[in-house]
């Protein structure tokens, strides 16, 4: 930061330390990778799954367990966009079922529309909800948290308004809207195979696009990055409104997915997103983790899901696991970060 | 993340001792309210008056409001809410979150209904209920008060295992038969005023819960705590011990919460009070205190959470559907957040312009900013 104009040619100012360690540091850096303990446990979850039971990873239990994990993946993506910049949205599973029950009333009511259009609208849809978030965070200047717990009951109300007793169902819509859930190519649904699609767009542009990097300057610490020049308004607008576009294709999958949309549809989904995020290291004070990380989370919370039924152990202790993970994921990013701040002073101790 | 504009006071109101320095002071600058004016125009008293103006527009409204019967159920209705609001309260004021708080009131619910039906005596069996729960607050207060690490995580972590644990312990099942006396007992009312006889608890936890918040060194200590965790351990707050005994609270109160529902309702299942912690935060929220922490007070939230109840249970009685409900806790809650932000850009931007107005020759980039 401390441009000193010289006169004197300085030499480029080297770390020397640094290159010895240049042979191990490969897999040093592996293993502190943040996303390095949730895909250990995932990668672990399913080998002792299949050696107990082969039958987990068959073609059919393998592309049940990616159609299981596809919108969560999708939600968990979005929410890790929102929670990088130190904010939070709990409105999603409603944002979910608006768009959900829309797809399913879309069409129902116009026959034959095509499905790219309900796409578009669908993911239009869960955008301008999203904006609605984003927009009342940022003018208002309240915490995300109050915002979107108010919005997620507002949304919600609005679903049961709209919908009331109606239910659409699979037979209500196009087979082929349908047949995305089902069909695969070379054994991935095609819903899921939208989901890394996902997943590899929004990688790319959090890591290597400078709006991407705002968003981690934005969650490391709010003022600096006012400070610093970055439109922290603006940004955290569109992180919401993203992520509002991805819960509406979310939304769409869902329909296109499971047999019924109504009023109640998404429900109480917003905390298994959180804690997707949050097991995938995503820290919830914003600044760190990656949507990489929030996919593998919400793969491993789906797949404890179905790993507990093929092993035969009572169903009812999911969601106690899935207690211990997101307590376990927040242990250790604490102890890492601890660790990280240790070497830091340490180094810079070094190079005073 | 605590913002200077509050009204609320942690010291003594810092009357305006000019030393003398050059300094010019702004002749009339308004002082904050004080005395009669200040308790008659605040924010609790504002909510105390909406609540009151609901009640009154209900009564004429909606028939059947004003009778007996409808204090008696709307005081059961707000009576599970009511509790957890209180712990809540001071743990938000102290800058963090509980939303476990359901959870844990369901396993209290859960581990009652087995021990039940294993053939325990009643009064363990309350007992132990409630050592359940504190022990689960005991839990949570470990891991933020003693870890440091973030409440809004572990809770939403600890929500998870809570629930959990209750499936665990009782699965599918429901036990509804409880000894008739006492579930008899919870809906009971006092005489015909409609008053439900738990109301007494109620208020006296309430009661407790205030003196506690806003007559004691350790309540004053929690504001300072919300402001800033740095300034309130120079001060000599136990920073990790306040927020432990807090968790411990919370746990204690929603399994009375749990146990209170469970008997009500003669119903223990592993879903009871389930997304109740929603309800909760939003009414306390509703009731003036401030997400950040440093803000908000008992008489604020106990009005809140009667608004909340109050509407919902007029509209419910005025044939209007649950649809309307939903919306109107939410936008409430809204309003409740962004009302205050509104009023605060206004008012600063009213200072600002006396301020240059009166000291013109002081450059903006130059003034001190206090």
């Amino acid at each position: 930061m401390t441009d000193t104009v010289t006169s004197t040619p300085t030499p480029a100012p080297t770390p020397p330390p640094r290159k010895s360690r240049v042979g191990g540091s490969r897999l040093a850096a592996v293993l502190r990778l943040r996303e390095f303990p949730v895909a250990l446990a995932l990668i672990l979850l399913v080998l002792i799954t299949y050696a107990a039971n082969p039958l987990f990873l068959s073609p059919q239990g393998t592309k049940d367990l990616l159609l299981n994990a596809t919108i969560i993946i999708i939600l968990a993506v979005g929410q890790a966009i929102v929670i990088i910049t130190r904010n939070v949205d709990l409105s999603v599973g409603s944002i979910l079922g608006l768009v959900a029950f829309g797809t399913g009333s879309l069409f129902a009511n116009v026959p034959g529309i095509p499905i790219i259009a309900v796409f578009a609208v669908g993911l239009a849809f869960g955008a301008i909800l999203g904006a609605i978030n984003g927009l009342l965070v940022t003018l208002a200047r309240v915490p995300a948290l109050v915002i979107t717990l108010g919005t997620l009951y507002i949304y919600r109300g609005l679903n049961n308004a709209w919908a009331g007793g109606t239910q659409y169902f699979a037979g209500d819509r196009p087979d082929e809207f349908g047949a995305l859930s089902v069909d695969t190519i070379l054994g991935f649904p095609i819903i899921t195979l939208l989901a890394v699609l996902v997943v590899v767009i929004v990688a790319i542009v959090m890591a290597g696009t400078r709006a991407g990097r705002d968003l981690y300057a934005i969650g490391s610490d709010p003022d600096a990055a006012t400070l610093f020049g970055i439109p922290v308004g603006r940004r955290v607008f569109i992180a919401f409104a993203v992520n509002g576009l991805l819960a509406g294709l979310a939304g769409v999958l869902y329909a296109s997915r499971f047999n019924s949309v109504g009023a109640t549809t998404g429900t109480g989904l917003e905390l298994d997103v959180v804690a997707a995020a949050v097991v995938g290291g995503v820290a919830i004070f914003g600044g760190s983790g990656s949507v990489v990380g929030a996919a593998i989370g919400a793969l491993l919370l789906t797949t404890i899901t179905s790993a507990l039924t093929a092993l035969r152990v009572d169903k009812f202790w999911q969601q106690a696991i899935v207690g211990v993970l997101i307590l376990a994921a927040i242990i250790i990013d604490r102890v890492a970060s601890i660790r990280t701040a240790r070497r830091l002073r340490m180094s810079e101790a070094r190079d005073v | 993340m605590s913002d200077p504009r509050s009204t609320e006071t942690v010291e003594p109101t810092a009357t305006s001792t000019v030393s003398a320095d050059t300094t010019k002071t702004l002749r009339d600058e308004p002082r904050g309210r004080t005395g009669w004016a200040r308790i008659l125009l605040g924010r609790d008293a504002i909510m105390i008056y909406l609540l009151i103006a609901t009640i009154i527009i209900a009564m004429i409204s909606i028939p059947r409001f004003a009778s007996p019967v409808t204090v008696g159920f709307l005081l059961l209705d707000v009576i599970p809410v009511l509790l957890i609001a209180m712990p809540m309260t001071l743990i938000i004021i102290t800058g963090e979150i509980d939303l476990s708080v359901a959870s844990i009131a369901g396993l209290t619910s859960a581990l009652m209904g087995v021990l039940w039906q294993a053939g325990w005596d009643i009064g363990i069996v309350l007992v132990l209920g409630l050592v359940i729960g504190v022990l689960a607050g005991m839990f949570n207060g470990f891991l933020v008060a003693v870890f440091g690490l973030p409440s809004l995580a572990v809770t939403i972590g600890t929500l998870a295992l809570f629930r959990g644990l209750a499936l665990v312990v009782i699965g599918d099942n429901a036990v509804a038969n409880f000894p008739p006396e006492l579930t008899g007992f919870f809906t009971s009312k006092i005489g015909a005023t409609g008053i439900p006889t738990v109301m007494i608890g109620v208020v006296l936890i309430v009661a407790v819960f205030g003196v506690i918040l806003h007559f004691t060194p350790f309540g004053r200590g929690l504001y300072a705590l919300g402001f800033s965790t740095e300034a309130a351990r120079f001060v000599g707050i136990h920073v990790a011990r306040s927020k432990f005994w807090l968790y411990v609270a919370s746990g204690g109160v929603s399994a009375l919460a749990g146990i209170f529902w469970t008997l009500r309702y003669s119903s223990a299942r592993s879903d009871n009070a389930s997304g109740l912690e929603l309800a909760v935060i939003a009414a306390v929220l509703l009731g003036g205190v401030s997400i950040f922490g440093g803000k908000g007070s008992i008489p604020g939230v106990v009005a809140g959470v009667l608004l909340i109840g109050t509407i919902n249970y007029a509209l419910r009685l005025g044939r209007v559907s649950d649809v309307v409900l939903i919306i109107v806790t939410g936008t409430l809650l809204i309003a409740s957040v962004v009302a205050p932000s509104i009023f605060d850009a206004v008012k600063r931007r009213r200072h600002d312009r006396r301020v240059r107005r009166e000291l013109p020759q002081a450059q903006p980039s130059g003034s001190v900013s206090a």
